[in-house]
């Protein structure tokens, strides 16, 4: 994801000079640093600085810009959240804030590194949109998409790595609407981010192994919420499931919960996502999310349970 | 509801020191005419201010033809918006009648400035904001190879605000001169005396000159020692004006009395206040 963002800023910013790139003090993949080569100027390391890098964005954008204000997701938001704030969202100006490693990707790194509340956060202000790709096509894909979003835009990442899900996706990526990637009749599986896979490997199962045809939906919009879209799905199906990688308050689940109760659904609905708790486990970001029960075999049990 | 002009040239008359007093003296009048419409105010912050903004708007500010050859100014200590909107009412760039309805519903003018309000180039009312947004502006402006300067009026205490730090870090390093600051060093911040709130946070002049800024300190109640300082800086680097100022200047019993930070005078203080305000000569 990481590389398909750099990439697909790199071409943006070749084709439009408003584009800037304010970091701090980390830098994206192999097309940053042809970005920061040949465009040096438009390429700012403020330094371990978070403050700086929003409000410097923040200044670029009153001054006509398109500010990319890239770190850790942690330090994108979190410890610059009233820049984020009033700086970008009270004044409603174009600043981009990429968090890298939303959720909780970087796995041994810590609870100092983990993004497991930042939908909430970002959701809740006012202007702001929020977006979360799946995988590397989509990650290029919304990065060209939230060029032309007036606001601010929050952009979480996963980090580097991820497989690509939707080569083949029945339907294409159209920004603010949720798209089927996995085609399936009977369950379908709301889900955003590098968790994705993980619902990919589910509905293979549930369809091989319980006959239970499934369907993947990525969310990528989270603000701008495609509600049309979810009321649709909610009532299309028997079976409704919500994956995140996310805190339980505040994210995806929620949301879904609430257009279900106002459209009366009454398709089965589960939302999983992370315990309300910091994590103090260490190991891969599979073994963290297993620590708070998002892992394969335990949702595959407990989706084929709920659906027959 | 009158409507506010679109951008035009403003036409200023050349810096005179005398006329820039004379207009405080109004704008003061102005300020405590306001102070009577509502039950609160940052009276005292404003008056402190007040030789500080107008000097920029009546000295220091070049204008051009478009906007982008036109100086700008930001009030980081957005709680003296009264001083700004005084002068922007005698400028013409907003009408009487908004400060007239000064935190009125359905008017646009409250306690704190508002980007998208004419006039106002950033909102700010959070201290620590408006000088690491001006080192973006002042950025984008030397991409863009515009040679405009960006003035603003900081408060003491905002100095003790870490982003304030970075921005000032970080301007120098990215080779920035169009700035300018001018700190309104009326050395107090809500609840007491700054220098003895922070007592190790002073001198100040050399913490700046540390960071890579010219800085100079002045009377800040004097606009002909401010335009001075700021007309003869060395142009390769950012400057900071530190302002000494008295907060609440110009009406005896406001003058660093705390409790003038937000309260407005009752109708024999007003009296009170206005005959002293008339009593000084220019």
């Amino acid at each position: 994801m990481r590389n398909a963002f750099a990439d697909a800023f790199y071409d943006l910013a070749r084709e439009d000079d408003r584009i800037c790139l304010v970091v701090a003090d980390i830098t994206a993949a192999a097309g940053v640093a042809s970005f920061q080569k040949e465009y040096p100027k438009r390429f700012v390391n403020v330094g371990v600085a978070e403050q700086m890098m929003i409000s410097m964005c923040a200044g670029l954008a009153l001054r006509g810009f398109i500010p990319f204000a890239y770190t850790i997701a942690t330090f994108t938001i979190y410890r610059p959240f009233e820049q984020v704030r009033i700086d970008c969202c009270y004044q409603n100006l174009p600043v981009r804030l990429v968090g890298v490693g939303g959720g909780v990707s970087y796995s041994t790194l810590g609870g100092t590194h983990h993004a497991q509340e930042d939908i909430a956060l970002m959701c809740a202000l006012p202007n702001m949109s929020v977006l979360a790709p799946c995988d590397p096509l989509e990650t290029a894909q919304v990065t060209r998409a939230c060029i032309s979003v007036p606001g601010p835009v929050y952009l979480r990442l996963g980090k580097a790595g991820e497989p690509t899900l939707t080569a083949d996706a029945p339907d294409p990526f159209c920004f603010g609407k949720i798209r089927t990637i996995r085609p399936g009749t009977d369950v379908c599986i709301l889900t955003y981010g590098p968790i994705t896979k993980m619902a990919f490997d589910i509905a293979a199962r549930l369809e091989h192994e319980r006959s239970l045809g499934t369907s993947v939906v990525s969310v990528h919009s989270l603000k701008p919420l495609d509600e049309e879209g979810i009321r649709s799905v909610l009532s299309r199906f028997k079976t409704v499931v919500v994956i995140e990688e996310h805190a339980p308050y505040g994210g995806l689940g929620p949301r879904v919960k609430a257009l279900a109760w106002d459209s009366g659904a009454t398709c089965r609905l589960q939302t999983f996502a992370l315990k309300d708790d910091f994590i103090h486990v260490y190991g891969t970001h599979l073994e963290l999310l297993k620590a708070h029960g998002l892992d394969s075999e335990t949702l595959f049990r407990e989706i084929a349970s709920i659906a027959s | 509801m009158s409507c506010a002009p679109e951008f035009a040239p403003m036409i200023v008359p050349n810096f005179s020191a005398i006329d820039v007093k004379a207009r405080c003296k109004n704008y003061r009048r102005r300020i405590l005419d306001i102070s009577q419409t509502v039950g609160a105010l940052h009276i005292a912050p404003s008056f402190s201010c007040l030789e500080l903004v107008a000097t920029c708007y009546f000295g220091l500010l070049k204008r051009g033809a478009h906007p982008d050859t036109t100086d700008t100014f930001i009030l980081s200590k957005g709680h003296g918006s009264l001083a700004q909107f005084a002068v922007l009412e005698d400028l013409g760039i907003i009408p009487s009648d908004w400060l007239d309805h000064y935190c009125k519903p359905g008017w646009p003018l409250a306690t704190h400035p508002d980007y998208g309000t004419p006039g106002i180039e950033a909102s700010t009312g959070s201290l620590g904001h408006g000088l690491a947004l001006a080192v973006g502006m002042a950025y984008g402006d030397k991409l863009r190879g515009l040679e405009r300067t960006i003035f603003l009026v900081m408060s003491d205490g905002e100095l003790q605000e870490g982003s304030v730090w970075e921005a000032l870090m970080t301007a120098p390093s990215l080779g920035i001169r169009n700035l300018v600051a001018l700190v309104d060093l009326n050395d107090f911040q809500s609840l007491g005396r700054t220098s003895i709130t922070l007592p190790n946070f002073y001198p100040m002049l050399d913490k700046l000159q540390a960071f890579g800024w010219t800085a100079t300190e002045v009377d800040g109640h004097d606009p002909e020692a401010i335009y001075a300082a700021v007309e003869g800086r060395d142009h390769n680097k950012p400057q900071v004006v530190l302002g000494r100022t008295i907060k609440g200047k110009g009406v005896s019993y406001m003058e660093n009395v705390p409790v003038w930070h937000y309260r407005s005078p009752s109708p024999a203080e007003y009296q009170q206040a206005l005959h002293e305000i008339e009593e000084v000569a220019l």
